[in-house]
């Protein structure tokens, strides 16, 4: 076990070098854009005076380096700074959206990791059979479909046409939790639909391989039922990978689901960001971007680590 | 478009009488009760009926929002300004005239540089504080000075000083005469808050509703003001504010009914909207100009035979039924739309002529030239395919025109007014003299054409301080055709507005100098029990 705390903490140290690095990324990204948070909030009503005005009000006009070390600063003592744009905090405006982010997610991921995993076992179990092409076709389906076309379907049929679930999902804070389940439906069966195919093929994938070991025909010819062997003997060795798997697209339930989000007017982290980008509101824009980057981070690392727990081989090396 | 959706454009723009309408409608064979305009302005008018949650999905939010009026840049936080969470000194009716609302009365000397305003008496704020000169006086600061980064800062350099006379009455006076000036305190930049006010977050204002929470680009929640200062006014017991920016969104929050009414639907199937049950398409006769202004200090448009061979190259009907959908009125060049008091009625309008265009053209010698249309849905939706459209148009007479796709993102800032001839989108002004100083003045900042008339620019600044209406009338006219012979930008049309509601919604005459009935549907529309 001793090795396994020896690498979590090596890439824990590795992980903060990477979030600088985005950090300082983004600031480069932003920088880049052209116009800055004074243009775009006056928009086309901004005057050259204004804009000068709005700048030195917000300390824009200084160089970009001691803008970005004086935000460095403040972010390591834990002050996120202020929204340019509204001048509200950034931990507060990010708070109880990353909330709802990570229950949306949360929601989707409790549907579609357990679906995905048992219709992967039932793939392999029934492999090459009607039902095995069925299922594999009608998931791919789903993630050949661009997600707003998926969403747009679900309302459609639930919202419109049998109104059954609301099609917007606008959440809040008065509501109890199985009224915020039920207003969130429809944005989790889409991003379930989404992300459901992937896992469930490397799950079918990584069965089938160590289906063809030679212990299983050990214990295939010893007699012991199908669906045995498949969960007992085939599934533990077959983990790492479905783990590595179930891990990318929790974090893509996190970070890349804006387009649900606008669809069902979801209010999310997604939406804030690329309102922040669009606006150039860097404090928020760096908050929320460090947030998915340590969301990717960390579900990384977990991942390496369970397989390596679920791994004797990989536990054991030196 | 249909005669009968043209006879009815006609008569809402006033072109037409009611009788008239009527009787050519009959002629045409029509039921002219079904028209929308009818319900909407007499038929449906009633005793307006207390009660209810207003919900509101709107487009035009966003997270960056804040409550503060100089960082205001979308409809959803200026319609905070017109009595809904604030009011302003003056108010505009549904005809677009200006008529007091926290000003009792206003009056100006006879050069029109020295404005004496009325306060209202015995108006509370939400938090308790009695309204009085200081707090219109800080209001009405906050937008000027150097510090100031107010997108109306431009407006109210006019004004030289505030003077309070008393608790109740202060006079403005002003660097020149300007006839128009209360249309100045209108704006929805220029609501009345408390003096000293810091946190504008609170939304501590003297409108219809108190604000309750606020989340930018999600939701705002506001309970009725019991105190309303305003008789027959603020019907609802609360409001609900749903940011929606997507259209497919709000149509169906709206169809399914989680959602009273709407801004912006989707033009292109507002037909459906209106044949479907419970539903109201509002249409109102507006000024969403749609512009595209040429910089005419650029060759080779610094010739007027080009930018007339450009005007006369469009064939604008089609424009309006193809980007429209017949939602509006074909422009004639000038930006002061049919709403807007001393609009040119008599002006001939400009069609489409591509003989006179390739005449012009050819005079000019630019017949091989390329123009470069710079374009982008930034502008307005369905900038590209207005100008996919008008390169069609063009090729008939001879004239040869590239479509420039431009990024949404920055629109404003690397394209327009950089771009020698690019797509734009205007909200007309309250007034004409308002619409033709921000962006037809020679010194104005958002000239967006670099044009300067010599006599055009001398009657906008003699028409300023001019009260006699009759007169003014004249030299508006005649700015109008300046603007319209000689100016730089090409204005196919103009459209109109369009919102959606349940039909258990209620107005009367909805105004159309914004969205949402001049964006004050929550302090003016009720529910029908």
């Amino acid at each position: 076990m001793k090795h396994v705390f020896r690498m979590v903490l090596k890439r824990i140290l590795a992980s903060v070098v990477t979030i600088l690095t985005v950090s300082v990324i983004i600031f480069i990204g932003v920088e880049l854009l052209p116009g800055d948070v004074a243009e775009t909030v006056l928009g086309q009503s901004a005057t050259p005076e204004t804009v000068k005005a709005f700048r030195k009000e917000l300390k824009l006009d200084l160089p970009p380096h001691v803008r970005y070390f004086t935000w460095l600063r403040n972010f390591v003592q834990g002050d996120f700074g202020n929204s340019l744009a509204n001048g509200r905090s950034v931990a507060g405006l990010i708070g109880w959206r990353f909330a709802n982010t990570i229950f949306l997610a949360g929601t989707a991921a409790a549907i579609a990791v357990p679906l995905a995993v048992i219709l992967g076992i039932l793939a392999a179990l029934y492999r090459n059979s009607l039902f095995d092409n069925a299922i594999s076709t009608t998931t791919l389906s789903f993630i050949s479909f661009p997600e707003f076309f998926i969403a747009y379907i679900l309302i459609a049929v639930f919202s419109v046409q049998f109104n059954v679930f609301p099609s917007l999902a606008s959440i809040s804070p008065r509501m109890g939790l199985w009224e915020k389940l039920y207003t969130i439906l429809l944005p989790a069966l889409t991003l379930t639909c989404i992300v459901t195919a992937h896992m469930m093929r490397q799950t079918r994938a990584a069965i089938i391989n160590v289906l063809a070991s030679a212990y299983i025909e050990m214990a295939d010819l010893k007699g012991i039922r199908r669906l045995r062997i498949i969960i007992l003997h085939a599934l533990p060795n077959a983990l790492s990978p479905v783990i590595n798997v179930i891990a990318l697209n929790l974090a893509y339930l996190v970070v890349g689901v804006v387009i649900v989000e606008v669809v069902f007017v979801y209010p999310g982290l997604g939406q804030l960001l690329v309102d922040s980008v669009s606006k150039r509101d860097l404090p928020v824009v760096q908050a929320s971007g460090l947030i998915f980057a340590a969301t990717y981070v960390t579900l990384n690392l977990l991942a390496d680590v369970l397989s390596m727990l679920s791994n004797p081989r990989l536990r054991q090396t030196h | 478009m249909s005669s009968h959706e043209k006879l009815k454009q006609m008569w809402a723009e006033g072109r037409i009488t009611r009788r008239e309408f009527l009787a050519r409608c009959s002629a045409l064979g029509i039921t002219a009760t079904l028209s929308p305009f009818f319900l909407n302005s007499s038929a449906r008018a009633a005793v307006p009926q207390e009660g209810g949650v207003f919900k509101l999905g709107m487009a035009g939010g966003h997270t960056s929002n804040s409550l503060d009026p100089v960082t205001f840049n979308d409809v959803m936080m200026q319609m905070t300004s017109m009595g809904f969470l604030r009011n302003c000194l003056v108010e505009q009716d549904h005809n677009g005239r200006a008529i007091p609302e926290l000003a009792e009365s206003w009056e100006p000397s006879p050069d029109a540089k020295q404005w004496t305003f009325k306060l209202r008496k015995g108006v509370e704020f939400h938090n308790g504080k009695t309204m009085e000169a200081d707090d219109v006086i800080f209001s009405i600061d906050y937008h000027r000075g150097e510090k100031s980064k107010s997108p109306i800062k431009a407006l109210v350099k006019i004004i030289q000083e505030i003077k309070k006379i008393d608790k109740h009455t202060i006079r403005f006076n002003l660097k020149n005469g300007s006839a128009d000036f209360p249309y100045v305190l209108a704006s929805t930049r220029s609501p009345i808050f408390p003096t000293g006010t810091t946190d504008f977050n609170k939304g501590i204002g003297t409108g219809g509703y108190i604000l309750e929470s606020f989340e930018p680009g999600v939701r705002l929640l506001a309970k009725k003001n019991p105190n309303y200062w305003k008789e027959g006014r603020a019907h609802f017991d609360a409001v609900e504010v749903t940011v929606i920016n997507d259209t497919i969104a709000r149509t169906t929050a709206l169809k399914t009914g989680q959602i009273h009414a709407m801004n912006r639907p989707d033009r292109k199937t507002a037909h459906l909207l209106k044949r479907q049950p419970g539903l109201q398409l509002i249409e109102v006769p507006g000024g969403l100009l749609y512009t595209f202004p040429m910089l005419v200090d650029v060759p080779p448009y610094t010739d007027n035979d080009v930018r007339l061979a450009l005007k006369y190259s469009v064939d604008r009907e089609q424009m309006l039924d193809t980007v429209l959908h017949g939602y509006g009125a074909i422009g004639n060049d000038h930006p002061v739309a049919p709403i807007v008091k001393f609009y040119a009625e008599d002006l001939p309008q400009r069609n489409y002529d591509p003989d006179k265009a390739r005449f012009l053209m050819k005079k000019a010698g630019k017949l091989d030239h390329t123009f470069k249309l710079h374009t982008s849905n930034a502008a307005f939706d369905g900038a590209v395919d207005a100008a996919t459209l008008w390169k069609e148009h063009a090729a008939k007479a001879g004239i040869d025109i590239q479509i420039v796709r431009e990024p949404q993102d920055g629109y404003w800032n690397n394209v327009w007014m950089n771009k020698p001839w690019c797509a734009c989108f205007w909200f007309s002004r309250a007034t004409a003299d308002w619409m033709f100083s921000v962006a037809y003045a020679e010194d104005a900042e958002w000239n967006d054409m670099h044009w300067k008339h010599e006599r055009f620019n001398k009657l906008l600044n003699e028409a300023r301080a001019v009260l006699d209406e009759q007169k003014r009338d004249e030299m508006y006219q005649e700015m109008q055709k300046i603007v319209r012979d000689e100016g730089g930008v090409v204005i196919p049309m103009v459209a109109n507005m369009l919102d959606a509601a349940s039909d258990k919604v209620r107005f009367e005459n909805p105004a159309g100098n914004w969205e949402l009935d001049g964006l004050r549907c929550c302090e003016r529309w009720w529910f029908d029990s």
